[in-house]
């Protein structure tokens, strides 16, 4: 028997028993244990490259309960190149306008809503059990058009053998143990990831002494959608800092900041969130509990996300608190840097070096992750006496002074990290924009009736601005197809903005996850080709 | 621009009355705050991070 660990919210997995189970172990090329956001995200993108992937995961489906809500713009376009881009916008509530308040004032306002020309929204906000689902809905329209994804749900792993040139990994079901093999292997089993436990793999990092209530109620109020937070909020018990958000189905996510020194069970009870909720919302506002959890909150990492055959992503390698919306939008990011590389290697395009460029790279987005989120949580619960007059030093100013707001810090929203002075990064030799440098993502813009992410091909790009080049090139066995572009092609002048800045042409040699390997003013064919070497770990 | 710490305030008697003034009725919780508020208006209008470091790094020398 295989005991849940948590309630289900949609069964999308059930158990079957399959040939596996029986004889001596089966060789699998990759595998990836877990399914939740980061796991399936990962399955789906192989899949959909054509490399075959075995998911397990040790329920029958997503699990129930309130955990990521903001899902961020990189993230939509992530889930723009695997096909359910529009569906998470359809159900998803897009916001941009936050609120901060220092008990009963508002010390300001701000507008997350970026440039215009993207066909993104800075955030919606969807429950992570719906975003999953429409991510496993995506995979079984991917496994009907013949994409080689299989996932195993009631298939927990219990044990994992690192043989050099493969992994064994145990795996405990319904219907009891059995042994498989993978080339390789990625733990996307969560925070408390038995991968890890099993390789005795450090996970370093700190404890914030807090805990933070979340209630989510079901009501039909006038609130605007917006994100409201309160630091010393005027309402009885509600804590040190409180938080308000809309969700889908008319459901809210309320937050509270209860501090350290608190009895959990005491807390959870009913009337006592009852009463917190009462004061908050007002006495006649109606609502029903949906979700009530405590949760404290860690930032911490793995020292490298790669052990020999055995790759980490998502909470597994990494856990940040939830101020910034950093934890699923970063694994998501986890997933497709590893996609590409482990479907090249898989295939035998690219050697087993370019894999040690997705710990290099991710590792530099935990960090900067965990910094972001650390600094937020340093403000939220000011760790000494000095820091906590500080903190209210800069509440009490940004009411009256402007320059006081950039420093209240609630959670700085999730961006995608650039790569910035990596290995795989080529030559910036453009004089171009900032936001378009080597190792960025590429920014979006509308170009005639779609927009310029959908037309990256998903493989490496060349696209030119006003430049010459060749229609398409083979280099170290990978395909480059190019874009080309005119600046007259967008009358809005994003492209000129965003891709030339002051330089008349351009050249980006841009990798299959958007990311822009280099620039140059002019296509230079050997150049470019050396470019497409080093985007493949081969420097 | 370096950091300045050579004299550089004119009356410095008259400025020291008016900084502890502005301290007199407050309590040392107000004094606390008003100290914070102060130091981040200065710090604001300093603006360049390279002063500020220095200056931190002028106060952090005569830590005991
Ligand atoms: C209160 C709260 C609010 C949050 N808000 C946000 C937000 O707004 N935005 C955001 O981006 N992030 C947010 N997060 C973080 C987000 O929920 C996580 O980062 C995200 O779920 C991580 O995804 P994952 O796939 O790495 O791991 P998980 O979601 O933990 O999935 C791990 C999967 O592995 C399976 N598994 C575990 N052990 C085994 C085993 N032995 N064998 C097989 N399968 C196994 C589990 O059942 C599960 O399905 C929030 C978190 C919390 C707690």
């Amino acid at each position: 028997m295989l005991n849940p660990r948590y309630e289900v919210a949609f069964k999308l997995y059930p158990y079957e028993r399959v040939a596996d189970q029986e004889g001596a172990p089966v060789r699998h090329p990759v595998v990836i244990v877990g399914g939740g956001p980061v796991g399936m995200a990962l399955a789906l993108d192989l899949g959909k490259r054509g490399t075959p992937v075995l998911v397990l995961d040790d329920h029958e489906g997503v699990g129930q309960g309130s955990r990521a809500i903001c899902f961020a713009k990189r993230t939509l376009e992530i889930a723009d190149r695997l096909g359910f881009g529009t569906a998470l916008r359809d159900k998803g509530i897009v916001w941009n306008v936050g609120k901060v308040f220092h008990g009963e004032s508002q010390i300001f306002e701000f507008n997350l809503q970026p440039e215009t020309g993207h066909r993104n929204p800075a955030f919606i906000n969807l429950q992570q059990p719906y975003f999953e689902r429409l991510l496993v809905e995506e995979i079984r329209r991917a496994q009907a058009d013949g994409a080689p994804i299989e996932i195993r749900g009631g298939n927990r792993l219990t044990g994992l053998v690192d043989k050099g040139e493969y992994v064994v990994a145990e795996v405990e079901t319904p219907d009891g143990d059995y042994a498989l093999e993978a080339d390789w292997l990625v733990a996307c089993d969560g925070a408390r990831s038995p991968v890890r436990e099993s390789l005795n793999l450090g996970f370093e990092g700190r404890v914030f002494e807090d805990n933070f209530l979340i209630a989510d109620v079901r009501m039909k109020a006038q609130f605007p959608t917006e994100r409201w937070f309160w630091f010393e909020p005027p309402f009885k018990d509600a804590g040190q800092s409180a938080l308000l958000h809309k969700q889908p189905d008319d459901v809210w996510r309320l937050d509270f900041q209860l501090g350290w020194d608190i009895d959990r069970a005491v807390e959870l009870e009913p009337s006592r969130v009852r009463a917190r909720v009462g004061a908050m919302l007002g006495a006649d506002v109606e609502y029903e509990l949906f979700w009530t959890s405590i949760y404290t909150f860690q930032c911490r990492r793995m020292e490298t996300f790669r052990h020999g055959n055995v790759f980490f992503a998502g909470d597994a390698a990494h856990q940040v608190s939830p101020f910034g919306a950093r934890g699923a939008n970063s694994g998501i990011q986890d997933a497709e840097n590893l996609a590409w590389k482990l479907d090249l290697v898989a295939r035998g395009v690219a050697s087993d070096g370019l894999l040690d460029s997705y710990s290099a790279e991710r590792v530099a987005a935990a960090e900067e992750n965990i910094l972001n989120s650390t600094r937020a949580t340093d403000f939220l619960t000011p760790k000494s006496d000095i820091s906590r007059i500080f903190r209210n030093a800069v509440l009490d100013l940004a009411g009256a002074c402007a320059f006081a707001r950039p420093l209240v810090n609630s959670g700085r929203l999730s961006l995608p990290t650039v790569y910035d002075g990596l290995p795989l990064n080529g030559p910036d030799e453009l004089d171009g924009p900032q936001c378009s440098r080597v190792g960025a993502p590429c920014v979006d813009l509308q170009l005639g009736n779609g927009f310029l992410l959908d037309q990256l091909s998903g493989d490496f790009t060349l696209m030119t601005i006003d430049a010459q080049a060749l229609e398409s090139l083979s280099e170290a066995g990978v395909n480059v197809s190019r874009l080309a572009l005119s600046a007259t092609d967008d009358p809005s002048g994003a492209l000129r903005e965003r891709y030339l800045g002051q330089a008349k042409s351009a050249v980006y040699l841009i990798r299959p996850d958007q990311h822009i390997v280099a620039r140059w003013p002019a296509f230079d064919e050997a150049v470019v080709r050396a470019a497409i070497g080093m985007a493949l770990g081969k420097a | 621009m370096n950091l300045t710490l050579d004299p550089n305030i004119e009356d410095a008697d008259g400025f020291y009355e008016e900084l502890l003034e502005a301290h007199r009725e407050l309590s040392k919780a107000d004094s606390d705050a008003f100290n914070a508020r102060l130091i981040l208006v200065l710090c604001n209008h300093i603006g360049d991070r390279k002063i500020i470091r220095a200056a931190l790094d002028a106060a952090k020398a005569l830590n005991g």
